[in-house]
């Protein structure tokens, strides 16, 4: 078992970047509007983020629109590329970002809507079931294969779909180090930058050694207890057409597992509507 | 002033010339109802209905132009729709000047109704319209075009059809056959056609006496009014409320007549009523007058005909909670059918009427134990009350069982037989019997299994049961065939639903049950097929009214080798697939 690798101090750091992506999706959120396409509203996010000051991404900016929010009609990973459709009236959204400040790296998920979509309105209050049930199984160190499990069988109670299944690897999350690469910041493979795929790539084979994986998904390779570090988890759930999904970083330390930050825009509009 | 509901008052109107004999009945400060008759008919042809309706209402019936105690015009040009709709109009002005009236007419009655219907302004004189067997001439000239210019193979069948049936009208076009045939017998053999062609018990005073010269001068409304407005359609579209009632077993005018209408009529209700052209009025009177009294209530109520809420269909699913149940709740709910599920588990049915009322119109959700036929019979009561009488049942709740006969003790036999088998006949006795009642017709879905004609020996339970609701489905499908109620069951096979997290198994520890229960699902999610796709199958069922359906490709295989080599599946009945 290894140890928790992080210093406060770190920690902060990591906190600041997600701060920051958070405070781009929600930029681009109050601009989005009925007529714009995924890929300006992608290179909007990317246009935030430089601004303050961003160099790298652990993967470039993604945006779904309607139905693709839900990864309905998903075939080829090629699809989870921004593309041309336009935003309408009462459809839902997701922005996806992760940048990457002095190797310090955030991934974040942010749903939204424009206009009315009671739908969206009753996976977002319902999103945050999978919240409380990811941390409190973590916490209770189970198996990464188990509380996928547990992910799942909440999802069909709640008579939703799985859509993080859709992900490559049917991952959902994966974890994240201070990337510490020298290769080229700014270009990236298919989507993830070059630095990231170093050092996924390391990653994967130094814990494979060790009967582990940096990727969360529900098989085999998951099955053993979460590794003490950073993970960018990912519920994605879904309802006829429309997908909603958070990702923040949780933290894993060698006997306990807490959310990074709970100052996120879907954690203070669950307790808005819980106060109201 | 105090009126005997059901004294008849009689009074002249006089129209364009023509002298209309106008009965009354019931309180005339009530809402009026103008009920306007059909072809060979008079008045007298709506005795029931009226008789039902003035209990609560201004009834007023009259004889049309040509028929019963009104005059006779002397010219075939007297008969023409635009003189028809001003008869109608005049009669409403003097029964009820101030007042909008409802209209409710059948056959010939309602192709003049339309025309009054639509006439530009009419929404301020007639305040709805039911309308039962008789289509607006200039939509049909519209409709006919439609499918002549798109010729689909299902267009061409519709107008095949309807052509079909519509024989009579050519042949009162050809000059002397027609009156002819009626004075020298059809007049006389009146009665012996409705009882055997229209299921109408004879009774004393109908026909009406006045039939033979009655159907002799209404011949005179086919030759003056068919060719011109059929080759010649007019734009008329309405602001009325229209009520449209399909007559399920109509010889003369088909159902999809109505298809389309729409266009025309943006506040459209449509109803369905299991009765042939003449047995609606003199057999199912009570029924009609029903559906008008709701309808006129609706309205007088100040809805727009659609009352909030409870538009479409009501469909019932039992075990509506997971699975297909509630896949199947929720692909109704998106058609805009009205869902009410039950399950064991309130809470699931909850969270399914939740989602369903999401999709489509506010779903209840209800705690019912199918296995139990009191609580059963108490549930449709209640929908029945609390709903009305649903259009579609599902029966689905189910549990899965394995094991071989040998190892199953009698309480698991018991226990897959009061669930599987007797949850389908508590409930399709408990709604089934509601739905016949009611006359409208209606749809049961039963959820049999691959296993149904798969023998396997690791499922004799369940198979046993399942066997016995695809046979309960073929003879209750015979059985309800004339009340116009379809039954269909469904044969899905591998589905990825919780059946298998559910699922029991004989002679295992609590242990190994919960290895094979996992080992079961992590097949049956790797064969992936969704309930959604099994709900869909059922919905297109329901619509389609197919008998038998086996949904994924194993069950279709099995069926289909079933009867090429019902040998090959006895000797597969023998693998041990446990």
């Amino acid at each position: 078992m290894p140890t928790f690798p992080f210093s406060t101090q770190d920690l902060e750091r990591f906190r600041e970047v997600q701060q920051l992506a958070y405070r781009c999706a929600e930029q681009v959120a109050a601009w989005i509007e009925p007529g714009v396409t995924e890929r300006q509203a992608t290179a909007k996010l990317r246009r935030c983020l430089v601004a303050e000051g961003v160099q790298d991404f652990f993967h470039i900016p993604f945006a779904w629109f309607g139905d693709r929010t839900a990864f309905r009609h998903f075939h080829t990973p090629l699809q989870f590329f921004a593309g041309g459709r336009v935003l309408r009236e009462g459809m839902p959204y997701v922005l996806d970002c992760a940048p990457v400040v002095d190797g310090y790296t955030a991934d974040i998920g942010y749903g939204g809507k424009v206009g009315d979509n009671p739908v969206w309105d009753r996976l977002a209050l319902d999103l945050r079931t999978y919240r409380e049930l990811i941390v409190r199984e973590v916490r209770a160190r189970k198996p990464l294969n188990e509380v996928y499990a547990a992910v799942d069988a909440q999802i069909a109670a709640h008579g939703y779909d799985n859509r993080h299944q859709v992900y490559p690897g049917r991952v959902i999350g994966h974890q994240v180090t201070r990337t510490v690469s020298r290769g080229p910041a700014g270009v990236n493979v298919l989507g993830f930058g070059v630095r990231t795929l170093q050092t996924l790539g390391r990653e994967l084979i130094s814990e494979r050694l060790h009967g582990r994986s940096p990727l969360w998904a529900d098989g085999r390779s998951s099955r053993h207890a979460p590794t003490p570090g950073l993970w960018a988890v990912e519920p994605h759930i879904g309802f006829r057409d429309v997908g909603i999904k958070f990702e923040e970083l949780l933290v894993v330390t060698e006997d306990d597992a807490y959310w990074l930050d709970d100052d996120l825009p879907h954690v203070r509009r669950w307790t808005m509507e819980a106060a109201a | 002033m105090t009126t005997d509901a059901h004294a008849t008052r009689r009074r002249t109107v006089l129209s364009a010339g023509v002298a209309l004999a106008v009965f009354e009945q019931g309180a005339p400060d009530a809402p009026t109802v103008l009920l306007v008759h059909g072809y060979p008919d008079t008045h007298r042809v709506w005795d029931d209905v009226a008789a039902d309706l003035a209990a609560d209402h201004h009834v007023v019936r009259y004889d049309v132009r040509g028929a019963g105690e009104s005059g006779v015009p002397a010219r075939r040009e007297e008969y023409r729709l635009e003189l028809l709709a001003a008869d109608l109009l005049a009669v409403a002005d003097a029964v009820s000047p101030d007042r909008a009236v409802h209209v409710v007419a059948h056959d010939w009655g309602s192709l003049q109704s339309w025309e009054a219907v639509t006439e530009p302004g009419a929404e301020r004189r007639i305040a709805s319209y039911t309308t039962m067997s008789g289509p607006c001439l200039d939509h049909m000239g519209f409709w006919i075009r439609h499918r002549l210019r798109r010729p689909t193979p299902r267009h061409l069948r519709q107008l095949l059809v309807q052509g079909a049936h519509s024989w009579y009208i050519t042949a009162f076009h050809l000059p002397f056959l027609a009156p002819a045939t009626w004075r020298f017998g059809l007049a006389r053999a009146w009665p012996r056609v409705l009882r055997d062609l229209e299921a109408v018990t004879p009774r004393p005073g109908h026909p009406q006496s006045t039939l033979r010269q009655d159907a002799v001068r209404g011949i005179e409304l086919y030759r003056a009014n068919m060719r011109p407005r059929l080759r010649h359609p007019r734009e008329r579209p309405t602001e009325v409320p229209v009520q449209v009632v399909t007559l399920t077993r109509d010889r003369y005018v088909s159902g999809f007549l109505s298809e389309g209408l729409e266009r025309w009529v943006p506040r459209l209700t449509r109803r369905e009523l299991n009765a042939t052209h003449w047995s609606a009025l003199l057999e199912k009177g009570a029924l009609v007058a029903g559906m008008v009294r709701e309808y006129t209530g609706r309205i007088e109520a100040g809805g727009a005909g659609e009352p909030p809420g409870s538009d479409g269909p009501l469909v019932v699913v039992t075990g509506g909670g997971s699975g297909i149940g509630r896949a199947t709740a929720l692909a109704f709910a998106e058609q805009g059918s009205r869902v009410v599920v039950c399950d064991l588990d309130l809470d699931a049915a909850q969270r399914t009427a939740e989602l369903a009322s999401l999709l489509g119109p506010v779903a209840t959700a209800y705690q019912v134990d199918v296995s139990d036929g009191p609580a059963m019979d108490a549930f449709a009561l209640t929908v029945a009350a609390a709903h009305g009488v649903p259009d579609v049942l599902v029966n689905n709740a189910g549990i899965g069982h394995s094991g071989t006969f040998l190892q199953i003790t009698e309480k698991e036999w018991q226990r897959v037989l009061d669930v599987n088998l007797w949850g389908v006949i508590h409930g399709c006795r408990a709604f089934g019997t509601l739905m016949a009642e009611r006359g409208e017709g209606g749809h049961i879905v039963n959820l049999a299994s691959a296993a149904a004609y798969l023998p396997s020996k690791i499922l004799a339970a369940y198979a046993t049961s399942k066997a016995a609701v695809l046979m309960l489905s073929d003879c209750l499908r015979a059985e309800l065939a004339p009340a116009g109620i379809g039954v269909s069951a469904i044969c899905p096979g591998i589905v990825n639903t919780n059946i298998t997290r559910t699922s029991t198994f004989s002679g295992l520890s609590a242990a190994e049950q919960s290895a094979k229960q996992a080992r079961a699902s992590k097949l049956y999610a790797r064969r992936g097929f969704p309930p959604e796709k099994v709900a869909a199958e059922i919905v297109r069922a329901v619509r389609t009214r197919k008998a038998v359906v086996p949904v994924t490709f194993e069950a279709k295989a099995a069926r289909l080798l079933g009867r090429i080599s019902p040998g090959l599946l006895r000797l597969a009945a023998r693998l041990d697939l446990g």
